[in-house]
């Protein structure tokens, strides 16, 4: 395969991801914002979204203030924003558009159907009905986009590609969610235990899509350390960063096993999940969440270099 | 100007006159039963299913100099066009016998010359051509064949006269359109094809991919790798590139995949270099190699011609291949096609004023309302004058034009080309076509789809069909009895 084909497709998947994760991440704020201030309403919902989004400094370089409006703009519909979701579905259907044949007909046309619905939304400032109907489509596009790959591409490189950058990016997410808010983990945080505590808690478990999850898995009430193994260790949760790299490293085999050489690539991605699945959250506590949070997002974009390096250029 | 109607015949014309009965061509009789029997809305719903299916799949075209359309899609006729087998084995015929000599000219005036020295052709307009390649004189592209992919421009002006309007020797594009407006055709007419007996178009890639193969350098022992190259996703023709490449089931390259070693053509591939044997490319001369011609170019390969020279990869088509379908040579063909291949040529030349002939260049300076003038290196309809449409600025635009570089330039009698029934705005009516058949030489055996590319002016009266001009397209069908 081509790696110019190979890159095009590690990125595709990547931005339809990023899209799916910054629709949560605004869907999450928007619910905040509707509970009372005792509940957590004040909460810096905003400011941190824009935080986990990874742009802070562009963002307030153009608009000074976070808050509900300008969040939405910067996060969702602004074209001058590279990671906006209206960037990265854009930018997902010209990547998807530079290697048509390498997609099923039912991939492109995923990507293809989303591109051109995006037109459909308006740039004027939205109700927040619009803004929710608009997040549940964005939803729906990366379903769709997940879905169709799965049910219909070969078993071949090109399908691994896709599962890659899915994968990658997945983990770089569920980690930038927990670089911005680990401390509301921390136990010094803790000591009251009130009601401020445990919205911030879930409203951490629904940027991951995880609220029933944590009750499924766990069967007790929510506790900041259970809710870190289950956003990093836990290898149920599908966006957890152990769940990421076993993703990452079968596919990653994959394709050494396909083209009969193994790489970086592959070091890198074992090396990783061999530290996922020893620690205990007990000991990543004990340690520093921060350290440990901070060398996986390290790691996780060293991964996405020799990925790079070893195949797509 | 009495156009022929392809199902009238020339009765469309007499309609309007009294007593003139309303004929039906043989080809289009089951056609015209079914256009009674389909009110307009029908023909309405369809025509917007056509045009979702087309958006779905992803079927648009760029307009250069439009940046709000970037993605348009080419207006699509739903009513078919009508070959009979007789009539498309004629064409047939006439179109393997020109793209042979066309080959055979190519060879000649890269090689020994004889047309000139025969006096079949003037040497200057060989030689100083602007799609001559110096290059590639004295050089035998591999298995000889230059034009391995031909789209050869018809237009039909009564029961059985078709005239060549123009050789596309260089990347001809459009057959995207043939094969896909055939499945959407098939997908919302199944009806109609089950009473009629179409011959099938789909058998055209695996055409191509045998062409392409069969031309790879002799010293190709295995499989030989095949490529398309495009100049990348803001070409007006990528869609084609990429149909093309998929139904092939080739790699999809742009310049920046390849590179070249030792003379060798490489792709970058997620497991290291893979050589290259033959190259279908999209991407014009000027830009295909930046050491050879135009240094600027980032779409092209480094070293592409030097591979290319030493015989260890083929390019389809050859560089220098332009220099055949050039509009003055164009007025020449009659001639080349009776010396390379001793017969006299099966399709006819529209008759052409070169206006490098001072005789010839008074004559159309007196009837510039009457002919269409082209520049003799223009494309796509642009650079061109229909005489008895135009304004008359732009008639004085080209009087001036025509007076400062007459060689620039060819003038043409203003030909009826013949009308099809359309389904435009107030329902079915006549609008000018032309045909492009795709012609595919390989070492083994020329090889022709039946059918080809139907263009249609869409607009009232005419006569400019590009696609980029606003022109559409429908399918096209050879009947078998």
């Amino acid at each position: 395969m081509l790696s110019r084909t190979a890159d095009n497709l590690f990125w595709a998947a990547r931005y339809m991801e990023r899209a799916d994760y910054l629709s949560r991440l605004l869907e999450t704020a928007l619910r905040s914002t509707a509970l009372p201030a005792s509940y957590g309403g004040v909460s810096t919902e905003w400011e941190s979204a824009v935080a986990s989004a990874g742009s802070a400094e562009a963002f307030y370089a153009r608009y000074g203030d976070a808050n509900e409006e300008t969040v939405c703009d910067w996060l969702a519909f602004n074209g001058e924003n590279p990671s906006s979701i209206r960037s990265c579905i854009g930018r997902a259907r010209t990547n998807a558009k530079a290697v048509r044949t390498a997609l099923t007909a039912e991939t492109w046309e995923a990507v293809n159907d989303a591109g051109l619905q995006l037109a459909q939304f308006g740039e004027a400032p939205l109700s927040r009905e619009d803004i929710t109907r608009f997040l549940d489509w964005v939803k729906g596009v990366a379903l769709a986009f997940d879905g169709s790959a799965r049910r219909t591409m070969l078993r071949n490189d090109a399908f691994w590609f896709v599962r890659l950058g899915g994968a990658v990016e997945r983990a770089d997410n569920t980690a930038r969610i927990l670089d911005v808010k680990y401390h509301i983990l921390l136990p010094e945080h803790e000591h009251v235990g009130g009601t401020l505590d445990y919205f911030q808690w879930t409203t951490m478990l629904r940027e991951v899509s995880a609220n029933t999850a944590y009750r499924w898995v766990y069967r007790t009430s929510v506790k900041p350390w259970l809710v870190a193994d289950l956003l990093m260790l836990n290898r149920q949760m599908p966006r957890s960063l152990a769940s990421c790299y076993e993703v990452i490293v079968r596919h990653t085999d994959l394709l050494a096993e396909a083209y009969g050489r193994r790489g970086p690539s592959q070091r890198q991605a074992r090396a990783v999940l061999a530290r996922l699945h020893s620690a205990r959250i007990e000991d990543v506590f004990q340690s520093g969440l921060h350290e440990f949070i901070t060398s996986f997002l390290i790691d996780n974009s060293k991964l996405g270099a020799a990925i790079a390096e070893q195949y797509l250029i | 100007m009495i156009a022929f109607d392809e199902m009238h015949g020339l009765a469309e014309a007499m309609k309007a006159a009294p007593g003139g009965a309303e004929t039906v061509r043989a080809a289009y009789a089951g056609l015209k039963q079914w256009l009674d029997q389909s009110p307009d809305a029908l023909l309405e719903t369809r025509r917007q299913q056509a045009e979702l299916l087309f958006r779905r799949i992803g079927i648009t075209f760029a307009v250069y100099g439009d940046a709000e359309a970037e993605e348009r899609l080419i207006p699509f006729d739903i009513i078919p066009r009508v070959l009979t087998r007789p009539e498309w084995t004629q064409l047939e015929k006439g179109l393997e016998q020109r793209v042979r000599a066309l080959n055979m000219f190519l060879t000649d005036v890269y090689g020994a010359r004889e047309c000139i020295r025969a006096g079949v052709i003037p040497e200057d307009l060989v030689l100083c051509n602007p799609q001559f390649r110096l290059e590639m004189a004295g050089m035998t592209p591999p298995h000889g064949v230059h034009v391995h992919i031909a789209g050869v421009d018809l237009v039909r002006v009564d029961d059985d006269g078709f005239y060549v309007l123009e050789d596309n020797c260089r990347t001809p594009s459009g057959v995207s359109y043939m094969l896909e407006n055939r499945e959407v055709m098939m997908r919302l007419f199944p009806d109609l094809f089950a009473q009629h007996r179409v011959a099938p178009v789909e058998t055209y890639t695996d055409s191509l991919l045998a062409t392409l193969r069969s031309v790879a350098p002799p010293h190709c022992q295995a499989d030989p790798v095949v490529v398309v190259l495009t100049p990348g996703l803001h070409n007006s023709a990528f869609y084609e590139h990429s149909f093309l490449a998929d139904k092939l089931g080739v790699e999809l390259v742009e310049g920046s995949d390849l590179f070249v070693q030792d003379l060798v053509v490489f792709m970058r591939t997620t497991e290291g270099p893979r050589r290259i044997d033959v190259i279908y490319r999209r991407i014009d001369d000027d830009f295909i190699d930046p050491l050879v011609f135009r240094p600027d170019s980032i779409l092209g390969v480094p070293g592409l011609m030097s591979a290319y020279q030493a015989g260890n990869v083929t390019l389809c088509n050859a560089p220098g291949a332009g220099v055949a379908d050039d509009k003055a040579v164009y007025s020449y063909m009659p001639e080349i096609v009776k010396f390379f291949t001793g017969e006299e040529a099966l399709l006819k030349n529209v008759p052409s004023f070169r206006c490098r002939e001072p005789e010839a260049l008074s004559y159309v300076l007196d009837h510039l309302d009457e002919l269409v003038v082209k520049e003799v290196n223009g494309s796509g309809g642009y650079g061109m004058l229909v005489g008895p449409r135009a304004p008359k600025a732009e008639v004085e635009l080209f009087r001036s034009k025509l007076t400062a570089d007459p060689a620039n330039f060819i003038a043409q009698p203003t030909l009826a080309l013949s009308t099809c029934p359309t389904f435009v705005n107030n329902g079915v009516a006549p609008r000018h076509v032309d045909l492009r058949p795709f012609v595919l030489t390989g070492s083994d055996a020329v090889r022709i789809t039946p059918g080809g590319l139907t263009r249609v002016a869409l607009k009232d009266g005419s006569l400019v069909v590009n696609s980029s001009q606003g022109g559409g397209t429908k399918d096209t069908w050879v009947l078998d009895a």
